[in-house]
């Protein structure tokens, strides 16, 4: 026990008092610069963070780490008139490891011949099912489904999304994941130079 | 031009009623008083409360929001964030909470499983989406939801009281749509009174 | 899998040379008893082999076999390995199998479940009602013939998403729109139900008091919907004025049938499920998870991935802890701030993992054979800054925060003790089972990982009081500190992934238990594969809800004011109890 009564408390309020002290000397120190610029709010999620620690949503956010991952989207490449062609080569494999089996693929065929063509005619995903677990994104070979970044989707119904709503260009897939992209574009070019090797 | 699109928001005043202002400016003062106090009730389901224990915590401070005040009581809330899964042992509470609410009371469900039943969908013991039993007012999807996907669905709870009228709010108006939920009952499966005319023989098709 | 020392297995057979005979299914291991012996066999065990401590009871579902099975896991506090026994019984109603809460009281909450969810009858269990679903419920849903109403196929993919995949409401298919179906020939009519009768007749029934004046008891319910029961969590106490003298944690309000999802997915498919168990600790489930089916396929995930392991893993304790000690703060009375500067460093980290894993509490990491990626550029910075300069500065400073606070001391001291061999006996687990005086660590007792090269302590208090449970926790938080600093120091490059990412593994035939010491305790996977791309069974030893068996004993005789400081500093998480 400690030789006064009510030491252990004055302790701790004196952290309390520290604390709200920083607040204002942070305050100085970054002076004017502090909030509602990239830098104040890096340095307020830092690990020399002291004082205010909010992030004041919606006039600043949190930026998202590349590997962030929230509902999926389809990934297509812009042709030279502006035509889009997804990516996805509706191969199920995505419907296959989706844990709680939110997928649904409908398979385009071909109308002359009847004869399935590797393009999804339907492509739907249950956003108020789908768990965020990122397995799609990880397991799909063709590069073709993707986590979003873009978290503000509350709405005044339910979230069911299909394949207009899910899709997005290749070039808003380069911009929030650089790394990644840049990555797979790289291999899938080397793979299609061996194609070309194989080939000739 | 209906009332049921001016009821929704997003919808701007036509040029033809904008000479009506003083109902609206009332409203106007009206509803951001009420907007900027939206009581939540206290009240964690699952994974998704940790989101929402963050939001209200230091970095993302609904207080900024006038949200703060979390209260444990259904009878001074004015918000019920459903922030979890809804399971079948728990609907029944839900229910009640809900009722025991005052007008005008706001539902928000936050993540998949309020909203649709979520990853655990196909569990025996799971309600797939809280809008079987009770009016949900904004979804949001996520599993979890961040606490700034959370705020940007509150904040669409902000925008949707912004666009009530007084003159035609709902719980201004007498009329049945006022009377209690049902409570639904525990027996070997979960039963929906509103449901009992289903079966009125005990016979399944 | 468990493979007891051979001299122990001389002694077992040894001393029950009729009644045991060794498992010799393949990829099974450990001894099936026979039934009449059990409680014989279970008292020798205890008494003279020293296997003081049951980990887990459970039961598996043969169909095929027409059989029933239950399993029983029991450790030495000691350390070092276990033995596994089984029981089997025709599965033909009633199963009946004798309980051993007489012998282990630890099962109790164990072998309720069991009932539950199997219709395994355990004679003479002291309240063998059911814990998760409703009294009333129609069928014992574990069971592998009985289905849930949104039933579409044995296992997962299913078949209606692809190629022809048009999307169908789940409950457009139901006849009542809902997940809800009833047996045949069910009518509400004009019945009335009550599931809840039977949790009263057991809440009557306590030792009366003799002596002392003749007032009335009053049943007093907390929660489901109550602030300090930290989710929906339930307590029915039985009141003597102010004194508690019965006490019933109600539980299942949570229940999303995690092990039922578990047995219809694929290997892979648990991974993000198992984030959803202790959802305050996602790492450390992936990382019981991922040890059990590793064993199974018989892999070892490469050197870097197993450092990156055992950091992520600490740091969720730390994230953990941080959690528990805010909560434990608030339910003690002080609102809120204690918790706002625990969630601030608490923030830090899961900014860690979000920018690793990609989400800040379901992480989804692990693979079996290593984890999902490797850490992206700038992390390690991230991780450095806060280990070796903020969070042991931070952490000094909660502690000064708190610590000496006199009326954190008197609320703390002396009050909700536990002693050491109640402890064990109602197998505890984690910081409880550690403020008690009993040095039980399975990172120590029986490493796993590469735990057994980093130096540190493993952290005990003597009093077994809710104080000592708080300091526990900082001590706790101080030893995963030094060990994410030595694993940043020792870590390898290399890859991170032993095997080529495959959407379906095959797992061979076996059994499996992975334990991992989690923020909670100790937390363990059983899982059973058949060959098959889901397991046959799957099921979660969870800590939280075997910690809640010795909650009702530590709470009698205290005041009411007391509950809630017992329940913060057990550190419960729903997801994990209820499952
Ligand atoms: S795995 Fe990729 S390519 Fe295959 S169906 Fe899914 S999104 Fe399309
Ligand atoms: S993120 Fe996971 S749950 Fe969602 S669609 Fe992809 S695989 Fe399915
Ligand atoms: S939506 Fe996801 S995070 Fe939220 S309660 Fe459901 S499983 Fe948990």
């Amino acid at each position: 026990m400690s030789d006064m009564y009510g030491k252990g408390i004055l302790k701790g309020l004196s952290v309390s008092l520290k604390r709200f002290i920083e607040t204002y000397l942070d305050d100085l120190s970054w002076w004017g610069k502090r909030y509602h610029t990239d830098a104040g709010i890096a340095h307020r999620g830092s690990k020399d963070a002291r004082g205010i620690f909010t992030v004041q949503y919606p006039e600043e956010k949190i930026p998202t780490p590349e590997e962030f991952r929230f509902v999926p989207f389809l990934v297509y490449d812009e042709g030279p008139n502006g035509e889009k062609a997804l990516r996805c080569t509706s191969c199920g494999i995505c419907t296959k490891v989706c844990p709680p089996q939110c997928i649904w693929i409908v398979r385009a065929t071909d109308p002359a011949t009847g004869r399935p063509i590797p393009d999804p005619a339907k492509f739907h995903i249950d956003a108020d099912i789908c768990m965020n677990c990122g397995l799609c994104a990880e397991f799909c070979p063709f590069d073709a489904i993707k986590m979003d970044h873009d978290y503000e989707l509350a709405s005044f119904h339910r979230n069911v999304f299909d394949e207009t709503r899910l899709s997005k260009p290749a070039s808003y897939y380069a911009s929030i994941r650089p790394a990644n992209a840049a990555r797979e574009d790289a291999a899938r070019a080397a793979k299609a130079a061996s194609r070309m090797v194989q080939s000739e | 031009m209906e009332s049921n699109e001016l009821n929704s928001p997003e919808t701007n005043i036509p040029p033809e009623l904008q000479g009506q202002v003083a109902i609206t400016s009332l409203d106007r003062l009206y509803n951001w008083g009420r907007s900027a106090s939206v009581w939540p009730l206290m009240f964690g389901l699952a994974c998704c409360a940790i989101e929402m224990i963050c939001a209200a915590a230091s970095r993302f401070d609904i207080a900024r929001f006038g949200m703060e005040i979390m209260r444990p009581s259904p009878r001074q809330s004015d918000l019920m964030i459903i922030s979890g899964t809804v399971t079948k042992k728990m609907i029944p509470i839900i229910v009640r909470l809900y009722n025991q609410m005052p007008e005008p009371k706001y539902v928000l469900a936050m993540g998949a499983c309020a909203s649709g039943g979520g990853p655990f969908k196909e569990g025996y013991n799971v309600v797939s989406g809280v809008d079987k039993f009770i009016p949900v007012d904004v979804y949001v999807p996520g599993c979890p939801p961040t606490p700034q996907a959370l705020l940007n669905g509150l904040m669409k709870i902000q925008e949707k009281i912004r666009s009530e009228p007084i003159k035609t709010a709902r719980w201004y108006q007498k009329g049945p749509d006022m009377a209690e939920i049902p409570v639904p009952i525990l027996g070997p499966d979960l039963i929906d009174p509103r449901n009992i005319t289903l079966f009125p023989n005990g016979e399944r098709n | 899998m468990v493979i007891p020392a051979p001299a122990q297995f001389a002694d077992l057979t040894a001393r029950f040379p009729e009644v045991l005979k060794p498992d010799t299914r393949p990829g099974y291991a450990g001894w099936i008893l026979d039934q009449a012996a059990l409680l014989e066999f279970a008292s020798a065990l205890r008494d003279e082999f020293g296997y003081d401590y049951l980990s887990s009871v459970t039961a598996v579902d043969y169909l095929a076999e027409n059989k029933m099975e239950v399993v029983y896991h029991v450790y030495k506090t000691t350390g070092g390995s276990g033995v596994v026994f089984k029981i089997q019984v025709p599965r033909s109603d009633p199963i009946e199998v004798p309980s051993l809460v007489s012998i282990y009281p630890g099962a109790e909450l164990q072998e309720r479940e069991a009932w539950d969810l199997f219709g395994i009858k355990f004679t003479g269990h002291p309240d063998l009602r059911r814990i998760f679903m409703w009294e009333g419920f129609a069928g014992h849903p574990m069971r592998k013939d009985w289905h849930e109403p949104y039933f579409e196929e044995e296992a997962k993919p299913l078949k209606s998403r692809w190629p022809d995949g048009k999307i169908v409401m789940a409950e457009s298919k139901n006849l009542y729109g809902d997940n809800i179906s009833y047996p045949e020939g069910f009518s509400p009519g004009n019945q009335t139900f009550d599931p809840e009768k039977a949790l009263y007749e057991a809440l009557r029934n306590y030792q009366k008091d003799e002596i002392g004046l003749d007032t009335d008891h009053i049943i007093v319910n907390m929660g489901p919907q109550h602030p300090s029961t930290h989710g929906v969590f339930r307590v029915a106490v039985v009141l003597d004025g102010e004194k508690i003298v019965n006490l019933k944690p109600v539980m299942g309000y949570l229940h999303r049938n995690h092990e039922k999802i578990g047995e219809r997915n694929t290997f892979i498919m648990n991974m993000p499920y198992t984030d959803r168990l202790d959802y305050l600790s996602s790492m450390s489930n992936n990382f019981g998870y991922a040890l059990a089916v590793e064993k199974l396929m018989n892999v070892k995930p490469t050197e870097r991935a197993e450092y990156i392991r055992v950091m992520m893993a600490e740091m969720t304790r730390i994230a953990n802890h941080l959690m528990a000690i805010g909560a434990l703060l608030n339910d003690l009375g002080a609102y809120f701030t204690p918790m706002l500067y625990a969630l601030e460093e608490r923030e830090l980290l899961l900014d860690i993992f979000e920018a690793v894993a990609g989400s800040r509490m379901m992480c989804n990491y692990f693979r079996f054979g290593g984890v999902a990626r490797d850490l992206p550029e700038g992390t390690l910075q991230m991780i450095k800054g806060l280990f070796f300069e903020r969070l042991p500065r931070k952490i000094d400073e909660i502690d000064r925060f708190l610590s000496e606070n006199e009326i954190i001391r008197s609320r703390g001291i002396g009050q909700g003790v536990l002693s050491a061999e109640d402890a064990i006996k109602y197998s505890a687990a984690g910081p409880l089972l550690r403020a008690s005086g009993i040095p039980y660590d399975v990172r120590r007792a029986e490493p796993y990982s590469i735990y057994d090269r980093f130096e540190f302590d493993v952290v005990v208090r003597t009093n077994g009081d809710i104080y000592d449970r708080l300091m526990v926790r900082f001590d706790e938080i101080r030893q995963s500190i030094r060990i994410v600093q030595q694993a940043v120091k020792q870590l390898p490059d290399g890859p991170v992934m032993a095997l080529k990412p495959m959407y379906q593994v095959r797992v061979p035939p076996g059994e499996a238990y992975g334990r991992v010491e989690g923020p909670k305790g100790e937390l363990g996977f059983y899982v059973i594969s058949n060959g098959k791309p889901t397991p046959w069974r799957y099921h979660v030893r969870a800590p939280s809800f075997i910690n809640l068996t010795a909650f009702g004993p530590i709470c009698i005789g205290q005041k009411i004011a007391d509950v809630v400081a017992v329940l913060g500093s057990i550190d419960i998480v729903l997801g994990e109890v209820d499952r």
